[in-house]
């Protein structure tokens, strides 16, 4: 045991001394984490990162099999799903870690928006956040297609479509997105390029930053616990403490992520037919399905204006809007929290899930 | 107007920094878009026989890279549109039930003259022209539809 210390002690002293490690290890010993009765959202966005390392890792186990081919890339998921040694199981857990990836980066953005963690000086994290946020989504979407499945491929000539809808760039857009005027087997090579490569290194600096910016100033709190004095704060350590309770949440989200991928198996769905009308039942991912119901109730004009192309300004315009949420000058009386951001949020809520519930139910 | 020997350096720094981001970035912004593949014109179809095809009925016909719906309707004749939704370029289906082109993907509902009837799509389908030579369905382009 001894001997084992000091063999430990030795690297230690042996790195320390080319790395000087100790001022980091300080730095963290120092870090505290404020405990209040909503210390419990601290936690989202460490679920969302760690999902993010499941899909790494369970993304990398599925590169040795898929095939990127219109002709191979259905039947090499399925080769995955039912031939392979636990092949269902991966699988199963990249999908269902997607979405609930994608889940709680939406939980962590909201519960940042109510608590006002996004006010200075944290407008850059929001800002990064956000970025994190769209590329998910786009990790979402183009993998979506890999499978090559009938739904995936609507899905895609949908959402492909919608970017010929941006003015000026939109079309040149769309025929590079697609790699040609149509989705076709070119337009799975570039998804799978995407997916795999292109995403992957510009979410590796965002999510770099964003980690970054959290560690330099620590958590935010809240203002009912900003204004207390200091001995009246509650505080736990960073380290050992908080990670400690972070790494006991993420086994209990594998284990749930465990227990989904295992009783209700990703479905493959049935080979996208480049010449078959889109079946009934339609839709794309859930966390799409509020825009894609919104197109579907919009009419054919509004005014002088096409009624997907009104739709699809409007989003666009509420994404930058949401992302420079920091920036916002909003009235606010005295120390109150400003009611008018907590209406917004909520609206914005009830929204996604009103329309996310009406899409599922019709 | 005499530029100072420090100017004349940044001035030929600048430029050939922005020459080499040129450089770089042309030619990856060509290489994203893709070539032109030369599409075959088609100019018609043959869609199998006019006395095996049921009435109130529809099937896909590929029009080269195009999907083209080929409809018999309850009167018995046929009736051919571009199969891609003016919304967002799903492919359409004929609903027997309803007796009009559906798009799933959004709801939209063309009548069977391709009319844009109900929901989002903002334009009409395109029509093609059907001609019965000997039992055999032919589908042609009609004129005004882009080649």
């Amino acid at each position: 045991m001894t001997g084992g210390k000091n063999v430990t002690r030795k690297a230690f002293s042996w790195l320390d001394e080319r790395f000087h490690l100790t001022p980091l290890i300080d730095f963290m010993r120092h870090k505290y984490v404020p405990v209040h009765r909503h210390t419990v959202w601290y936690y989202m966005g460490g679920v969302a990162l760690f999902l993010f390392i499941v899909q790494v890792f369970s993304g990398i186990l599925l590169v040795l099999y898929y095939q990127a081919n219109e002709n191979s890339a259905f039947e090499s998921v399925r080769f995955i799903m039912t031939k392979v040694q636990f092949g269902w199981l991966i699988r199963s857990v990249h999908s269902w870690s997607a979405n609930l990836m994608v889940f709680f980066v939406f939980v962590h953005m909201f519960s940042t928006f109510f608590t006002r963690a996004y006010r200075k000086p944290r407008e850059l994290t929001w800002v990064s956040g956000f970025i994190l946020l769209a590329l998910a989504l786009g990790f979402g979407f183009t993998g979506y297609l890999l499978p090559w499945n009938q739904l995936a491929f609507f899905a895609t000539k949908v959402g492909t479509d919608i970017v010929g809808v941006v003015p000026f760039i939109g079309n040149a857009a769309k025929i590079v997105l697609r790699g040609g005027e149509d989705v076709t087997g070119a337009t799975l090579s570039r998804f799978y390029a995407i997916h795999i490569a292109i995403i992957p290194a510009i979410f590796t600096i965002f999510l770099g930053l964003h980690l970054l910016f959290v560690q330099r100033q620590g958590m935010h709190e809240p203002e009912h616990v900003a204004a207390l004095p200091a001995e009246k704060k509650k505080l736990i350590p960073f380290f050992p403490n908080f990670l400690l309770r972070d790494l006991l949440l993420w086994i209990v989200v594998l284990n749930v992520l465990l227990a989904l991928a295992v009783f209700f198996p990703w479905e493959l769905g049935e080979k996208a037919d480049l010449f078959a009308s889109a079946p009934a039942g339609i839709r794309p991912e859930w966390y799409f399905m509020f825009m894609f119901q919104t197109l579907k109730l919009l009419p054919a004009h509004v005014l002088f204006v096409e009624g997907e192309v009104l739709g699809i300004l409007v989003f666009g315009l509420a994404g930058i809007a949401w992302m420079l949420v920091p920036f916002w000058r909003v009235k606010r009386r005295s120390h109150e929290p400003s009611r008018a951001m907590s209406i917004i949020g909520v609206v914005m809520i009830l929204y996604i899930v009103g329309m996310t519930v009406i899409g599922y139910a019709r | 107007m005499a530029l100072s020997r420090r100017q004349f350096l940044n001035l030929l720094l600048g430029g050939g920094v922005l020459g080499w981001l040129g450089s770089v970035i042309y030619p990856v912004i060509s290489y994203l878009k893709p070539p032109k593949t030369p599409e075959a014109t088609i100019q018609a179809v043959k869609a199998g026989l006019a006395s095996e095809f049921p009435v109130n009925s529809a099937q896909i016909v590929k029009f080269g890279r195009r999907p083209v719906i080929l409809i018999r309707t309850d009167a018995g004749d046929f009736r051919a549109f571009s199969a891609t939704c003016t919304h967002l370029e799903c492919i359409v289906q004929y609903r027997t039930d309803l007796k009009q082109i559906w798009c799933a993907c959004h709801n939209g509902l063309y009548d069977l003259k391709g009319r844009n009837v109900s929901g989002p799509p903002p334009r009409p389908l395109e029509e093609y022209a059907v001609k019965i030579v000997a039992d055999e369905i032919n589908v042609t382009r009609s004129a005004g539809v882009g080649s």
